[in-house]
């Protein structure tokens, strides 16, 4: 499938016995019409590209990889954390998985629920001009493979007091 | 036991499947009858094969016999025995399994149904069937094994994703989606079957597949639906398209099957653009086979899923293959292929339908790029990207509001060529509708271009199509004397296709204006709250009651109870909770709406205090929501006026329905009646 698609259309319009000049005409509108589309598709992905990339890769990346859009992975560098409860401004650092290429990251509103120092996390937004990383969007990495939680991860452990309170 | 048993079904099904397709071609070449029975029987006993294989894995689902490779890998013990039986369709082996009996269904039910017809485009159209089965059977033999066999045999399972066994509609959306993927096998299966014969330049595979073809798109236009409101209901962010890759897998076919469906007309009407319906045709199928690629072969988290699993090998040899095939089988059919009919005027219905594919297969284009775009880049330049709604909704708005505008003009618009004056009757009425609905968007303070395009077209569109059921009705009511009422069932009965297709017009209006609405108006607001304190989102105000938790069997429940307010009056309760299942690290988040009908309340619990002092509450307000389902019913009811066999006026023609007895015959007899009836 592909451009041949238009032209065989456009093609297949004309009776048999119409005359060539139409034809011609006919699958040269089509060739423009494609080619201004495929043009259009192009501008649109050019723009619209997120690239994921981690702390050290968006770093090395220097004033290209200044706001714009990208989608960050990476690990909650452990004691960074500060969450205002007033302001709903939630403050921590993204490290690479080795620990290294620290990121500020500045977002708003409540952590997910599971949200830990330590923790693997994708974050949406734009690394700004003042060196912090304004995220839109905060996602908890999680694959494919669910793994059970451990001892102490457990939400019976966790939440014992609101599980224990209402067992039906 | 049942999986050895399962096993050897499928086993032998690929051997039954090989021989059909072998011996079909050599009957109809000798003119053996007897044969020909052979080859045709293959269809129904593969369609025995697999259904004892795919009861083999409900039972052995059912009684959690993790022998079985796939119970080991989605049962539990603990899980409802309701979630258990749906996740057949849990994971990749036992959704093959599930595509490959719908497959036999299908296959063994349109054979059935054409046995008596002559010549031998049905029969070459049941060898495409059985080679798509034999890909399948294939599958299961090899890289997508459901039945392998697991030693030793542990004594629980994980249990399914959780993702898939929080909500119900997880019991509605994947059957839907393959009855509408698989069934895209049929007409494909005909097409091919009159090149193969030669039968191509008569029609008759189009006809005899048009209810088929609407059977299958109205099964995925529901599927995607209730895809949409899966993903409302369960994943706690309050919206319900997202240009997820997996979404778009299930919509590109859509779009072409949208297109075919019209231009088909088209070819049945005017005689005109056969070769480009052939393509279509070809097209919507490999896109439902690339859908089910990218979704099943888990390629879309990364392209390295390719290195631990062969099945994405056996998808794109399969792709490349049908495409060889259907080029080749179209090339060799040139000449049959001429187009008899020939445009008379830019102003008539078969333009609007032109249009209406040109824009379809252009935004078919668009999300398939946006979609492939990041495997490519990763796969060629290594990098990991992707691509974001803004590439999609700004690429895709302009067609779909351009769209909506042809939906109104091409009903107007008569075959072949429009008079000044039908022109003038038909397309400026509508305006009031495009003026009243653009004043109302304005008024309520869309300033978005594109969403008061929308509107304004969906008001004019709307009007053009309801106008058809008025200008109809009133004809009858006048000329026969028909009350109103009688007057518009006889209207559309008289003409199930034309006036089922502006019924699904309607109901995509309607879904239409469920998107422009929620898109413009949805408020949404995040808050921490205490026992006793409230919130307010647009007007609704809600108060926390309590945080609670709750043990259940397969997971743990917290859960906050919030109270709606009116004034001071509470009006109801609503409780959003997350839930944790044993296997997973993150809770399920569990969001809970109150619906009405201008309109959703959406309450989704961010995170709580483990003491339950506290709950964050993101509570969101969601205009017109209801409505995008409402709609999908609306496509859909329209699918069944245009399927339903059309009312017979002279029934003594009709010895077929002499047999109500047996609910089969029923359904045969009125799948029979294939000829138009425009």
């Amino acid at each position: 499938m592909g451009a041949g698609i238009d032209v065989d259309a456009a093609g297949s319009m004309t009776a048999p016995a119409a005359p060539r000049p139409k034809r011609t005409l006919f699958i040269g509108g089509a060739v423009v019409l494609v080619a201004a589309f495929a043009w259009l598709l192009y501008g649109g992905l050019d723009k619209n590209v997120v690239f994921f990339l981690t702390p050290t890769e968006l770093l090395s990346k220097g004033q290209k990889g200044v706001d714009v859009p990208v989608r960050l992975g990476g690990q909650v560098k452990p004691g960074s954390l500060k969450w205002d409860e007033k302001s709903l401004e939630l403050r921590f650092a993204v490290v690479d998985t080795g620990g290294k290429g620290e990121i500020a990251v500045q977002s708003r509103g409540q952590p997910p629920q599971m949200f830990r120092e330590g923790m693997g996390v994708v974050l949406e937004g734009r690394y700004g001009r003042d060196g912090v990383f304004q995220c839109t969007s905060l996602m908890v990495k999680h694959s494919n493979e669910y793994r059970a939680p451990k001892a102490g991860e457990r939400p019976s452990e966790m939440y014992k007091s609101l599980i224990k309170g209402t067992t039906e | 036991m049942t999986g050895l048993l399962a096993r050897d079904a499928l086993l032998v099904s690929l051997a039954v499947l090989l021989f059909g397709a072998a011996i079909i071609p050599v009957a109809v070449r000798r003119g053996r009858s007897d044969l020909l029975a052979l080859g045709t029987s293959a269809v129904y006993t593969n369609f025995l094969l697999v259904t004892i294989a795919t009861v083999a894995m409900i039972v052995a689902l059912v009684r959690h016999d993790f022998s079985v490779a796939y119970v080991a890998q989605v049962g539990s013990r603990a899980t409802p025995v309701f979630y258990t039986v749906i996740s057949l369709w849990g994971a990749l082996e036992g959704s093959i399994l599930f595509w490959a009996w719908v497959l036999a269904l299908y296959s063994a039910a349109v054979v059935w149904i054409n046995r008596h017809r002559q010549g031998n485009l049905v029969p070459y159209a049941a060898v495409a069937l059985l080679l798509v089965s034999l890909f399948f059977a294939v599958l299961l033999v090899w890289p997508a094994n459901p039945f392998g066999a697991v030693s030793p045999v542990p004594a629980d399972g994980p249990g399914p994703n959780p993702l898939l066994q929080n909500h119900i509609l997880m019991a509605v959306h994947p059957p839907l989606l393959y009855l509408g993927y698989v069934g895209m096998a049929v007409p494909f299966a005909f097409a091919v079957g009159a090149m193969l014969s030669g039968e191509v330049q008569n029609d008759d595979w189009v006809r005899l597949t048009r209810r088929w073809t609407l059977t299958s798109w109205g099964f995925l236009s529901a599927a995607i639906i209730a895809g949409m409101w899966w993903s409302y209901e369960v994943l706690g962010w309050g919206g319900y398209w997202a240009w997820d890759p997996v979404e778009n897998a299930s919509f590109i076919p859509w779009l072409t099957a949208t297109a075919y469906l019209h231009s088909a007309m088209v070819q049945e009407r005017r005689g005109m653009l056969r070769l480009w319906n052939l393509n279509l045709v070809v097209g919507t199928f490999v896109l439902t086979i690339l859908g089910t690629f990218l979704t099943r072969s888990g390629i879309i988290s990364s392209v390295h899923a390719f290195t631990t699993g062969t099945i994405g090998y056996f998808f794109l040899g399969f792709i490349a293959l049908v495409l060889l095939a259907s080029l080749a089988l179209v090339a060799g059919n040139s000449d049959r292929l001429r187009t008899v009919g020939r445009f008379d005027s830019p102003a008539s219905r078969e333009t609007v339908f032109l249009l209406n594919n040109l824009f379809l297969t252009a935004f078919m284009f668009t999300v398939l790029v946006g979609t492939l775009f990041p495997l490519m880049a990763e796969y060629v330049r290594g990098v990991k990207v992707s691509v974001g709604e803004p590439f999609f909704n700004r690429m895709s708005i302009p067609i779909v509001v351009a769209l909506l505008f042809l939906m109104g003009v091409g009903p107007a618009l008569p075959w072949k060529a429009a008079s000044r004056k039908e022109l003038k009757d038909k397309l400026l009425p509508p305006i009031a509708g495009a003026v009243v609905l653009g004043a109302v968007a304005l008024l309520a303070g869309a300033r978005n271009v594109y969403a008061v395009l929308a509107f304004t077209f969906v008001g004019y569109s709307a009007v053009a199509n309801l106008r058809e059921f008025f200008i109809g009705a009133r004809a009858r009511h006048v000329a026969h004397t028909e009350p109103w009422g009688l007057a518009l069932a006889r209207l559309v009965t008289g003409n199930q296709r034309r006036y089922g297709g502006y019924v699904a017009h309607l109901g995509v209006f309607v879904v239409a204006l469920g998107v422009a609405a929620s898109q413009t108006w949805r408020t949404e607001r995040e808050s921490t709250l205490k026992p006793g304190e409230t919130m307010s989102v647009a007007g609704h105000t809600v108060r926390l009651k309590d945080v609670w938790g709750r043990q259940e069997p397969q997971r743990q429940v917290i859960g906050a109870t919030l109270e709606v307010l009116d004034g001071t009056r509470v009006v109801g309760t609503m409780e959003p909770r997350m839930n944790f299942y044993p296997m997973s690290q993150q809770p399920v988040p569990t969001p809970d709406v109150r619906s009405a009908f201008t309109g959703d309340l959406y309450a989704n619990l961010m995170s709580f205090r483990p003491d339950g002092s506290s709950a964050s509450v993101k509570l969101i307000s969601e205009p017109l929501v209801p409505w995008i389902w409402m709609g999908g019913g609306i496509v859909v009811l329209g699918a069944l006026v245009c399927i339903f066999p059309a009312s017979r006026r002279s029934p003594a023609a009709r010895p077929a329905v002499a047999v109500p007895s047996r609910p089969l015959g029923v359904v045969a007899a009125s799948l029979q009646s294939m000829e138009p009836e425009a």
